[in-house]
């Protein structure tokens, strides 16, 4: 994705402007902030902030001492008969997958839903190096045929009615048009089906890589991560280098996060970890499997300590339900395929605050997103930093810091202060009747102050300024 | 070009780290596993049958190995059956029953094509967890990977002692789960995906029907 140097109003008024669009997003986000509230409860999950303060501390730990993981698991991986790829960025990913299938004469591979390989469009890459890249989880298949970007990390095609599900089905399949969830997810499986058993490569994502075990584990509902993993000859797993986790009994920890963080599953249906290839002796399962450690900006990334924290995330989705801006502007306004708060902060980390200097701009401070965050990343600590670093690059024009910049004078000059407030009193516009302002005259509703009250109002300033009231009372009168 | 990538990648973490080539870590945090609920007996099994059940899961439960294969075979009604190689299923008798049936392949083809073909697909299970409803299913040479996933119903029979607390007591006793599978799944539930207009539907890519026979 490009980057946009100002907000992307277009796509945003066109989004705010769709009262369909806008009811799904509020009410799919509605719904798995409601599920989650339900599996964090005190009686569901008494332990639920305790869980969060050792993910955090796992987390950092790992991250702290992310080389010495990063060679432990590559051992590890050696060990379960698998082999550990390291690649720089996107470019090499597909590379070498296309090298492998090549030298296998594979022509077909399935995936599963993975926000690191959309990161890199992996699926564009081995489809002009004449591999065939079908994603196998529902909502990512549709989009694939439709071919857009995921709408929310966690359900991709929130944005979807059933009736746009029925057109891409018909546009891209030829089949009968059919409204039916039921029976659009029996069409997508009977087509599914034949490529997983056909395909010769299966490439998923890894929710947690487990350093001491050698292991990726991969969370999912469908059953279309496991097939892409037990089916097809060949097994990659892509990666992150930050997904690593030390060891195997850490994951009682994250999973009871990560389920209930995203959709209030106590668990996932299914959790699949998955430690190299077939053994001996064990009846199915891939001949050859492969982890991909991806960097694509990641060490760069780590290198910032204050902003390090942003890295551990695991993407269970809950701070784009909770954010209130997310719940308006929808996932596709984001610049990048990661939206919401993660998306603001770490865009700008990966690509350069200059490329979207609007992005760190956009939240309200809320604090919801911190708030639920299950590895408790402070996201408005890291905007805030993130504020200052756009400031200082000059990325965002002069007139906000000119504007405080006279406001810290005008506050630091008392008599000054109280003249111009008389001043403001005296001129604005006062409706009969005590009424709202509604309207300011023509020429004080221009620039920001203008747009900002096309949509809001005030209430007229009172007769007397604060400060005149207090003095009178303070002479008795 | 990927060596290099490797060499790249380490040099600018440590970097970004401060730390040296080769330096350890420290222990990761330190906290406890704890086993909460019901301990071994009726009241785990009662818990798991519930939580199973929470979830669209079918729980059934018998008192032998004997009335797990009767009951299975009222479930399957006549349907094709694939089943696996393990100890359980073999008690159950589910080899022995008329109809198809297949097991025992001699190649992973076989395996595949039966999977792919089959109504049902019978396995046991390694492990129970109580306090989510979850089958854990390691795979090994009595558990391809997949049985469980091809076929439109699983049944899982599941003898008691199995049966654990939940996710803790299971990493307390397999800490290391990577030394004796290369796969270990855990199923809670039927498969399903609430992809379109957040509609719940069963059976998306796995079995949309699921059933556990607790032998008690
Ligand atoms: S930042 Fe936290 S809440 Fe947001 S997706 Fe990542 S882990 Fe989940």
């Amino acid at each position: 994705m490009k980057g946009q140097s100002s907000v992307p109003q277009a796509g945003i008024e066109s989004t705010l402007g769709d009262a369909r669009l806008q009811l799904a997003i509020y009410t799919a986000t509605g719904r798995l902030i409601d599920h989650r509230k339900k599996a964090v409860s005190e009686e569901a999950l008494p332990d639920y902030q305790e869980l969060r303060r050792i993910a955090h501390e796992l987390k950092r730990h790992t991250i702290e001492n992310l080389d010495y993981y990063l060679a432990q698991v590559e051992r590890k991986v050696a060990e379960r008969g698998g082999k550990v790829v390291y690649c720089e960025d996107g470019a090499e990913v597909s590379r070498f997958v296309l090298e492998l299938a090549r030298a296998r004469g594979e022509r077909l591979v399935v995936k599963s839903k993975s926000m690191t390989t959309e990161e890199i469009h992996l699926n564009e890459a081995l489809e002009s190096g004449q591999v065939e890249a079908v994603e196998t989880d529902l909502g990512e298949y549709l989009l694939q045929l439709a071919h857009e970007r995921p709408y929310h990390i966690v359900a991709p095609a929130l944005h979807k009615t059933r009736y746009d599900v029925a057109d891409i089905l018909t546009g891209s399949l030829g089949v009968e048009r059919e409204t039916e969830p039921e029976k659009q997810t029996k069409i997508a499986r009977g087509v599914l089906r034949e490529k997983f058993l056909e395909a010769g490569i299966g490439i998923t994502g890894a929710n947690f890589v487990v350093a001491g075990s050698g292991a990726v584990v991969v969370v999912e509902n469908e059953g279309n991560a496991r097939l892409s993993s037990s089916a097809p000859r060949i097994h990659i797993a892509v990666a992150g280098i930050e997904k690593l986790i030390p060891r195997a009994r850490d994951l009682a920890v994250f999973l009871k996060l990560l389920g209930r963080s995203a959709t209030g599953q106590a668990l996932s249906v299914y959790t699949s970890f998955l430690a190299g290839a077939r053994r001996e002796g064990e009846a199915d399962g891939p001949e050859e499997f492969y982890l991909v450690l991806l960097d694509n900006g990641r060490s760069k990334l780590l290198a910032d300590r204050d902003k390090r924290e942003s890295l551990y995330c695991i993407r269970c989705g809950a701070c784009l339900n909770h954010c209130p801006v997310y719940r308006k502007i929808g996932g596709h306004n984001y610049p990048w395929i990661y939206s919401g708060p993660i998306g603001a902060i770490i865009t700008p980390q990966f690509h350069g605050v200059e490329q979207d200097p609007w992005l760190p701009f956009a939240s309200s401070l809320c604090g919801a997103c911190a708030e639920v965050c299950p590895v408790k990343i402070d996201i408005p600590k890291v905007l805030l930093k993130l504020r200052a670093e756009v400031t200082a690059s000059g990325a965002r024009g002069g007139t906000e810091r000119r504007v405080f910049r006279v406001w810290a004078w005008v506050m630091a000059h008392p008599w000054w202060y109280g003249v111009l407030g008389k001043m403001a009193a005296a001129l604005s516009p006062r409706p009969a009747g005590g009424g709202w302002v509604n309207k300011l005259p023509g020429w004080m509703a221009v620039g920001p102050l203008g747009s900002w009250l096309k949509e809001r109002d005030l209430p007229p300033p009172a007769e007397q300024s604060f400060r005149s009231q207090w003095e009178r009372r303070r002479r008795g009168a | 070009m990927r060596e290099g990538a490797r060499e790249r990648i380490l040099g600018r973490v440590r970097t970004a780290l401060g730390r040296m080539p080769g330096e350890g870590a420290p222990e990761p945090p330190a906290y406890e596993l704890v086993v909460r609920g019901p301990g071994p007996g009726p009241e785990r099994v009662r818990l798991f049958v519930e939580r199973f059940e929470a979830l669209a899961g079918k729980a059934h439960m018998v008192g032998s190995a004997a009335e797990a294969g009767a009951k299975a075979r009222e479930i399957v009604a006549g349907r094709s059956v694939v089943a696996v190689e393990h100890e359980v299923v073999r008690a159950a008798g589910v080899m022995e029953w008329d109809g198809d049936v297949r097991h025992g392949f001699a190649t992973g083809e076989e395996l595949r094509r039966a999977c792919a073909e089959c109504a049902v697909g019978i396995t046991s299970t390694s492990y129970a967890l109580a306090d989510t409803g979850t089958l854990v299913a390691m795979a090994g040479p009595g558990e391809p990977r997949l049985a469980s996933l091809l076929p439109p119903v699983h049944i899982a029979l599941v003898p008691e002692a199995v049966i654990l607390a939940g996710i803790e007591e299971l990493l307390l006793r397999v800490p290391e789960p990577d030394e004796g599978t290369s796969s270990m799944v855990f199923i809670t539930g039927p498969s399903r995906t609430a992809d379109i207009e957040q509609i719940l539907v069963r059976g998306v890519h796995g079995p949309g029907e699921i059933h556990a026979i607790v032998i008690v």
